[in-house]
């Protein structure tokens, strides 16, 4: 990005604090137009934390970050969704009783204007703004290959497109940071693949900017223009993917620390 | 103020409140194991009192101490209490709080209309359970049995507390609510502990009846269902799950309301006391001596 | 409105207005004879259950809170209602009846949504167990209130007011205010307060205010908990603050399970029902009860989603159905439909 431009997500020195015990410390990161930033880091260091912290779920004890340079400490999750930074769950969390349509319709909610009395009275309006969210609804669901699940109730689908639901249900507040928080975790190769693909689609698509955690290093490093290393809550290597998979503290946290995720850099 | 109508209310309000922590106990026990409020606690309060109604006549005719048929009441209260779990609590345990919390209102529901056909409407009077004399303090008469409440509640909650912490079953009963699959794989029977404080929280719903009857002898079918709910307010304002807590909170209600009675307005003294209750709440979510849990997101 | 949307209404119009019809004719053809009025004063205290279920089921099926405090609301629309027709009675107004009876439901139901707004913002920082323990808590300080005010009786019986809930209005309230709250369900408002209910944290993540909606779905609620309590107390025209008791809003809430959570229908069915039982079996009083809890706990047990769980009745859907279409999509587009 040029240097003129105001980034996206610019994130100043955030840190968090628990009870004493410092989650997340010095957290810098700036994210620019239609930017896929990669978040990477060993089991318990931080990244949801992070995702936690910039949506409003937590209120960062330290330091400030900006969505197009609008400081955004101190807002509810639901303001700085209605800013433009929407997420996905770790841990899916869909409205599990609800159609597949109605989880994204939920979503469009505040773009939604009729009022109490035109959906009591059923006025034009509330037809009119109904009618316009099903067709957007069912597009985003297309984008997400779920357009024929649309009246399926979401508890129903199977893990992986519960998944890419999640995503649908981000995009349609209309954000311009997405953050997705291991959205190919559980997934198998050939859904891995798909993901991949949408993710790409969505970019081109969408215009966004784009911040991932992940685990499935192959992903990262396949679509990440740039990638941000955390461990203990420290930010401790940034670069472009080559640079990442080359860097000795890079290595050495994820060898260090934790079996499991060797075999994923490898 | 007087020093001796200022000293008579304490005495009251700790007695009263020794009741309310009697019966919070039951509750807290219960709710601090499997999340769930168990509305009919305070009608096994009502069946420990029929209990000791009949009993006593027979304890007395046994030239045995009056206090003693508590024996009785503690039976057939856990009898019951274990009954009610297994018959009605235990099908409906997996599914959800709102199916337990609707099964507790019927068996409470059931306890009472079951009552009032085996008992009749007519509230009965409870024999004299208690001849302890009353004391001149301070201008003040003071009853030694009020004492004797505060006492056994106190007792109660520390071989309570004792229990959970230090014995292997109490032990098992802290570890249950912590995980219920891991408490199996661990070997813990999981339904036994359920019913075990059950029978537990029954056994003390007998005692505070005795404590209840000694002072106030009279028995209706209806007179657990308001000393349930205020004994609950009482559980949840100390912090419910936590024993200490429900002792807390039991005397903290029992002094409100004796104090506002007398001091402040007759007629408004449940209010002040559900307001307390609010106040306390919407500043520290889980009460006094409560721990705030956030969900994980 | 999309064409078949408008059928759909019409059919459902023309099903209430039949069933509206044969009632009246039941009533004034002198068929039950002496018990005549006896059975419509049945039907009148079933529409206003209705309500109150209905309303109680936004909170419990829609929202996912349950309220054990549901008779205070229901108290604060009572007692308003009546102190103003009281007045106006007294001042000698003369107000046509329908007029006066419009104006009490208001004023109940906005006195009551005033309530609910000061209740619902502390308490609905609260959820769960504890919401309902704080809302049996607010119930109890209501009546407290009005057990000492001297304008509601001061704890006495408050009598004298004027009778104005006849059946044939006291119905089409009722069928009114379930189609508003029909209606609220399935709108955005609805949607919204649904995914709270399935999740708040990723409802919050979807940029919903999430305390906006759930205090808003609250004050609907007591809205529609005061209008009933208007039509109770001028149908009653005498009451006192202890009629509204913890016992008398847990009846509310097991009727809410037992016609099960998140269906309206269920709540119609299971308000008519058991208002009507009680007054059935009248002669075994005692026993009643006993019958009424142990089947509480079999439902509990064999069915703990409530009989109808979330199913909603359509009648567009069975003359669909009859007429041989196979449309599986829900007519009404709603969102509770499985």
């Amino acid at each position: 990005m040029s240097s003129k431009e105001i980034p996206v997500l610019k994130a100043q020195n955030l840190g968090i604090q628990f009870g004493g015990l410092k989650a997340v410390t010095d957290f810098n990161m700036e994210i620019g137009q239609s930017e896929l930033v990669g978040l990477i880091g060993p089991n318990g260091a931080g990244k949801t934390t992070v995702f936690n912290m910039l949506t409003g779920v937590y209120q960062p004890t330290e330091g400030s970050y900006y969505l197009n340079g609008v400081k955004m400490n101190g807002k509810k999750t639901h303001q700085v969704v209605e800013a433009g930074i929407a997420r996905t769950f770790q841990n899916i969390r869909l409205f599990k009783k609800m159609t597949v349509i109605e989880n994204v319709k939920t979503a469009m909610n505040m773009h939604m204007h009729y009022s109490l009395a035109s959906a009591i009275f059923r006025s034009a309006k509330y037809w009119k703004e109904e009618a316009e969210i099903e067709e957007k609804a069912l597009k985003l669901l297309d984008v997400v290959h779920l357009k024929d699940k649309a009246y399926v109730v979401a508890e129903n689908l199977p893990y992986g497109q519960q998944r890419r639901l999640e995503i649908a249900r981000a995009l349609a507040t209309g954000m311009k940071l997405l953050l997705l928080d291991e959205p190919a975790a559980g997934m198998n190769p050939s859904e891995t693949a798909e993901l991949l693909e949408i993710i790409n689609v969505i970019r081109d698509q969408f215009k966004i900017s784009v911040l991932l955690i992940e685990h499935d290093m192959s992903l990262v490093m396949k679509i990440c223009e740039r990638i941000q290393v955390i461990d203990y809550g420290v930010t401790i290597a940034k670069g472009t993917p080559e640079e990442i998979a080359n860097n000795q503290r890079v290595i050495e946290a994820y060898l260090g620390k934790d079996e499991e995720e060797e075999a994923a850099v490898c | 103020m007087r020093v001796s109508l200022f000293i008579q209310s304490v005495v009251n309000g700790l007695n009263q409140g020794a009741i309310y922590a009697l019966i919070a106990l039951g509750y807290t026990m219960v709710y601090g194991i499997i999340r769930m409020i168990n509305f009919a606690h305070g009608d096994f309060i009502m069946v420990g009192s029929y209990t000791l109604f009949y009993t006593i006549p027979l304890m007395v005719s046994w030239g045995m101490p009056a206090w003693l048929a508590v024996i009785f009441a503690v039976l057939v209260c856990v009898a019951v209490g274990v009954i009610v779990e297994t018959v009605a609590y235990k099908p409906v345990r997996s599914a959800g709080s709102m199916s337990a919390l609707i099964t507790a209102l019927a068996v409470s529901v059931f306890l009472e209309n079951l009552a009032m056909v085996l008992f009749g409407a007519n509230p009965k009077s409870v024999p004299a359970i208690f001849s302890l004399p009353s004391i001149e303090f301070l201008g003040a008469k003071l009853q030694v049995k009020y004492l004797l409440t505060l006492g056994i509640g106190l007792a109660m909650m520390l071989a309570l507390q004792l229990f959970v912490k230090k014995t292997k079953l109490g032990k098992a009963m802290r570890a249950v609510p912590q995980d219920k699959e891991a408490s199996t794989l661990v070997g813990i029977n999981v339904n036994r502990i359920i019913t075990t404080t059950f029978a537990i929280g029954s056994g003390l719903a007998a005692v505070a009846a005795l404590m209840y009857c000694s002072t106030y002898p009279r028995c209706t079918t209806d007179m657990g269902s308001m000393m349930g709910l205020k004994a609950f307010i009482a559980a949840v304002l100390g912090g419910i799950g936590i024993i200490p807590g429900a002792m807390l909170g039991g005397l903290l209600v029992g002094l409100l309301e004796i104090f506002v009675k007398v001091y402040i307005a007759p007629g408004w003294y449940e209010a002040i006391t559900y307001g307390v209750l609010i106040v306390v709440l919407l500043v520290k979510p889980a009460g006094i001596l409560g721990k705030n849990v956030g969900e994980k997101v | 409105m999309p064409k078949e949307k408008k059928v759909s209404y019409l059919i459902n119009f023309i099903g209430v207005a039949v069933v509206f019809l044969l009632l009246m004719a039941l009533f004034e053809s002198n068929v039950l004879g002496t018990r005549t009025n006896y059975i419509r004063g049945i039907a009148t205290t079933a529409c206003y259950t209705i309500i109150m279920v209905a309303s109680l089921n936004l909170l419990t099926g829609f929202m996912g809170e349950f309220s054990l405090g549901h008779a205070g609301f229901m108290s604060v629309g009572a007692y308003a209602s009546a102190v103003v027709s009281l007045a106006l009675t007294e001042s000698g107004v003369e107000l046509p009846t329908f007029v006066l009876f419009i104006l009490v439901l208001l004023v109940g139901g906005v006195a009551a949504a005033i309530t609910g707004i000061l209740v619902g913002v502390p308490a609905l920082r609260l959820r769960g167990d504890y919401l309902c323990i704080v809302t049996v808590a607010f119930a109890e300080i209501i009546r407290v209130i009005f057990c000492n005010l001297e304008i509601t009786g001061g704890g006495r019986t408050l009598s004298g007011i004027p009778s104005l809930s006849n059946f044939y209005w006291v119905f089409w309230v009722m069928v009114i205010c379930v189609a508003i709250m029909y209606l609220y369900v399935r709108s955005r408002f609805g949607r919204t307060v649904m995914a709270i209910r399935e999740d708040y944290i990723a409802a919050a993540a979807s940029g919903i205010n999430v305390t906006f909606y759930k205090v808003l779905t609250f004050t609907v609620s007591a809205f529609f908990a005061g209008i009933a309590g208007a039509i109770y107390a001028h149908y009653m025209t005498a009451m006192i603050p202890t009629n509204f008791n913890f016992m008398y809003s847990s009846e509310f809430l097991t009727e809410v399970i037992i016609g099960g959570t998140g269906s309206l229908t269920g709540s119609i069915i299971g308000a008519t029902f058991l208002s009507a039982l009680p007054e059935l079996m009248r002669k075994f009083a005692t026993y009643r009860m006993l019958a009424y809890s142990v089947v509480l706990v079999l439902v509990m047990i064999f069915k703990p989603g409530g009989i109808f769980g979330t199913w909603e009745f359509s009648l567009t859907r069975i003359l669909k159905k009859l007429a041989g279409k196979g449309e599986t999509k829900a007519v009404t587009g709603g969102a509770a439909h499985e």
